[in-house]
């Protein structure tokens, strides 16, 4: 019971890093209709700039939203030199434009940091295991991302839902025509907007830094799942990405730890050793496509976000 | 032919203007033959630090040959596989029917060396890989073109296995990743390992960065011991999760080519204590070490090498000794691969012989991660597990 519930843990954890960058792709996706491909170069950047600045300052908690505030930074410079000119084309000249900044972007952090690949070391205090239930140990630092994604969960849900400049985004989303012939600066509000979305997918990458890695392309496969999130919650609904995020995680996690032992019932033990990783790791696209058979739009529909 | 084709002189004063030019810059390229090499590893992507070590360990040998080879200059045309097993063929095809190479050096990963096998075979064309030892290639794979610098995959992990039985570990799990390597360095511990194998895992190659629903497996299974291979960066995810996962002191981890010189840089002190296998250590007593060791430090700025370079700075005299025997007639392959089949060059490990599948017989050392005075991480030899040890493929191999 005690493993299931670890299980779990990690399963959620995994979820919640997901929302962090599929939150501000769904924004950026569904507010500004954008396809941003880039959105994976942001996350490395996030990353790359916490491991540089909390080595400088000497101090995470210093470092991480020096970081966070970089990434911001980046992100809109980025919309006022290049999104810009892809506003009101098709898909396939973002999906062209955005693909050209992720080469840009490597290239630009390989003449930088080179091609080794960083670490983001923690402080010693968040470096542990903490029991959580009794008898169960789980990693501190996992437990921090939790709680701190769910803030931020929050955070946006208010932010979008509850203030006026979140109220300005949705009408910008209907028809941003009306909303600037109402004197609104429609422009500049599209870039605050991509600003949010590259700090959260920053937020992501330096949240995710100490556990998996510091590294050049480190988002490009971590992206293809945030696209599987915001397809299954809905296009632009940060509700649905949450959910969905946690369905993606779940799913994930549980099919890896269980899935194998399922197999071995079935299969000889070589046999299933050999597939269940392949197969586990189909889990999260047989999931979308159920959801699509079900509910095409996705399980929030932007209508009702 | 009766008729000679009529050409007016409009046209043929240019060609005899590109031909007096191809005349007068080609005699360097016509009368002196160079030695061409084909060189596939990963240069770019996470693990391009691997294929930059192995690029400069083999431009130091090529430096202590004096760039020539046989009295040949030496051309390396260096190509990328982004360890990717289509990546890797496509380039090792390139390099056999446009670059038309003598050798091909390199590859780090067994599928991608798998992958490019039959291209280099079936054109007669001599492969050495320098790292990749995939168990197929030592047995019903192994073939007249391809010599081995490094080790079949079985063996180092089969060493750890040894040694988890002197230390007298009764249950263990094993974690590795899924393709051909992983698949391997999971079977040769378990061959050696006297004790029971209370689970196995294979994670999704090499995506797959999140360790957490395997550690969480490996702890619910109270094994006495974790083996763990994974190679790059990899190793330095998995043992930061290791650790954070408050599994050190816990229970052990042994390991095979997941701590090196291409990562503890940053793995640091999670790496402490951790015990691994390898043919070389960078502290190997003999001069042919001592030298390169020593120039590949100078050169590079403090950085130090790695097997993966150790291996690949052999390669180079490998191919050497057979270039030389030939005295540079590149075509003599019979007489190469004679020469080649004697091992007939100082080895950075140390003297090792060819089995008939082309694998060397060599042995094997416990290594153990130390600070040295200055407060940097190394590798350093603690002792040697098995001496000549021969891989356990090598009857399936057809050759004679």
């Amino acid at each position: 019971m005690i493993y299931f519930i670890e299980q779990c843990l990690n399963g959620v954890q995994l979820g919640m890093l997901l929302f962090l960058l599929a939150a501000g792709l769904t924004l950026i996706f569904g507010i500004m209709d954008l396809v941003n491909l880039a959105h994976g170069s942001l996350y490395m950047l996030g990353a790359y700039f916490a491991a540089t600045l909390v080595a400088w300052t000497d101090s995470f908690l210093l470092g991480v939203p020096l970081a966070l505030l970089a990434t911001l930074v980046v992100g809109m410079a980025v919309e006022v030199v290049a999104m810009r000119r892809l506003y009101g084309r098709d898909h396939l000249d973002h999906v062209l434009g955005t693909f050209g900044l992720i080469l840009f972007f490597n290239e630009l952090v390989r003449l930088i940091w080179g091609p080794a690949g960083m670490t983001l070391f923690l402080p010693s205090w968040l470096n542990a295991a903490v029991p959580v239930l009794p008898g169960l140990y789980y990693p501190l630092y996992r437990v921090v991302i939790i709680v701190v994604t769910i803030l931020v969960a929050l955070f946006l849900y208010g932010l979008v839902m509850r203030t006026r400049l979140g109220m300005l985004i949705r009408a910008g989303a209907s028809n941003r025509e009306m909303v600037g012939a109402l004197g609104i600066n429609i422009k500049l509000l599209y870039t605050f907007v991509f600003g949010l979305g590259a700090a959260l997918a920053g937020f992501a990458g330096l949240m995710q830094a100490p556990i998996l890695t510091v590294q050049i392309g480190m988002g490009e496969n971590i992206l293809i799942v945030a696209f599987v999130v915001i397809v299954i919650g809905g296009i632009g609904s940060i509700r649905g990405a949450f959910v969905a995020s946690l369905f993606v995680g779940m799913v994930d996690t549980i099919g890896r730890a269980f899935f194998p032992d399922l197999l071995r019932l079935v299969l000889s033990k070589e046999a299933a050793a050999t597939a269940a990783p392949a197969l586990s790791s189909m889990m999260i696209y047989l999931l979308m496509a159920a959801v699509l058979v079900l509910r095409p739009e996705g399980l929030f529909p932007a209508a009702n976000r | 032919m009766t008729h000679l084709p009529i050409v007016s002189t409009r046209h043929l004063m240019p060609l005899a203007v590109a031909g007096a030019l191809a005349l007068a810059a080609s005699p360097a390229a016509a009368q002196q033959k160079t030695v061409k090499i084909g060189f596939i590893s990963t240069f770019s992507g996470p693990t391009a630090v691997i294929g930059n070590d192995m690029r400069n360990s083999f431009e130091l040998a090529l430096d202590h040959l004096g760039r020539k080879m046989g009295g040949l200059p030496v051309e390396v045309i260096y190509e990328d596989d982004q360890q990717k097993p289509e990546a890797g063929k496509q380039k090792t095809d390139k390099l056999i029917e446009s670059d038309k190479v003598d050798f091909i050096v390199g590859y780090i990963w067994s599928n991608v060396l798998l992958a490019s096998l039959k291209s280099a075979v079936d054109s007669k064309t001599f492969l050495i890989t320098s790292n990749a030892g995939p168990s197929q290639l030592a047995g019903e794979l192994c073939s007249p073109y391809v010599f081995s610098t490094s080790w079949q995959n079985d063996q180092t992990p089969q060493v750890m296995g040894l040694y988890m039985n002197q230390k007298g570990v009764k249950t263990a799990f094993l974690i590795g990743p899924n393709y051909a390597a992983g698949k391997d360095m999971l079977a040769g511990v378990a061959s050696t390992f006297k004790g029971q194998v209370v689970g196995q895992e294979l994670t999704k190659w090499p995506d797959q960065l999140d360790f957490s629903a395997e550690l969480s497996k490996a702890r619910a299974a109270r094994p006495d011991a974790i083996f763990v291979f994974y190679p790059g960066a990899a190793g330095v995810q998995f043992l930061t999760q290791y650790g954070q996962a408050g599994l050190k002191g816990q229970i052990p981890l042994y390991t095979a080519f997941t701590i090196d010189e291409t990562t503890l840089p940053r793995q640091k002190d999670l790496a402490l204590g951790v015990p691994g296998a390898q043919e070389w250590v960078n502290d190997l007593p003999n001069d042919e070490n001592k030298r390169f060791v020593a120039d590949y430090i100078k050169k590079h700025s403090g950085a130090r090498p790695s097997f993966y370079g150790a291996q690949t700075y052999d390669a180079a005299n490998l191919v050497n000794s057979a270039v030389v025997a030939v005295k540079g007639d590149t075509s003599k392959k019979d007489e190469m691969r004679a020469e080649m089949e004697k091992a007939n060059f100082k080895s950075v490990r140390g003297n090792f012989k060819y089995g008939k599948n082309h694998m060397p017989i060599q042995n094997f050392y416990l290594q153990d991660v130390v600070k040295d005075a200055d407060g940097n991480f190394v590798l350093k030899t603690v002792a040697t597990i098995v001496e000549n040890d021969q891989d356990r493929f090598h009857d399936k191999c057809p050759m004679k």
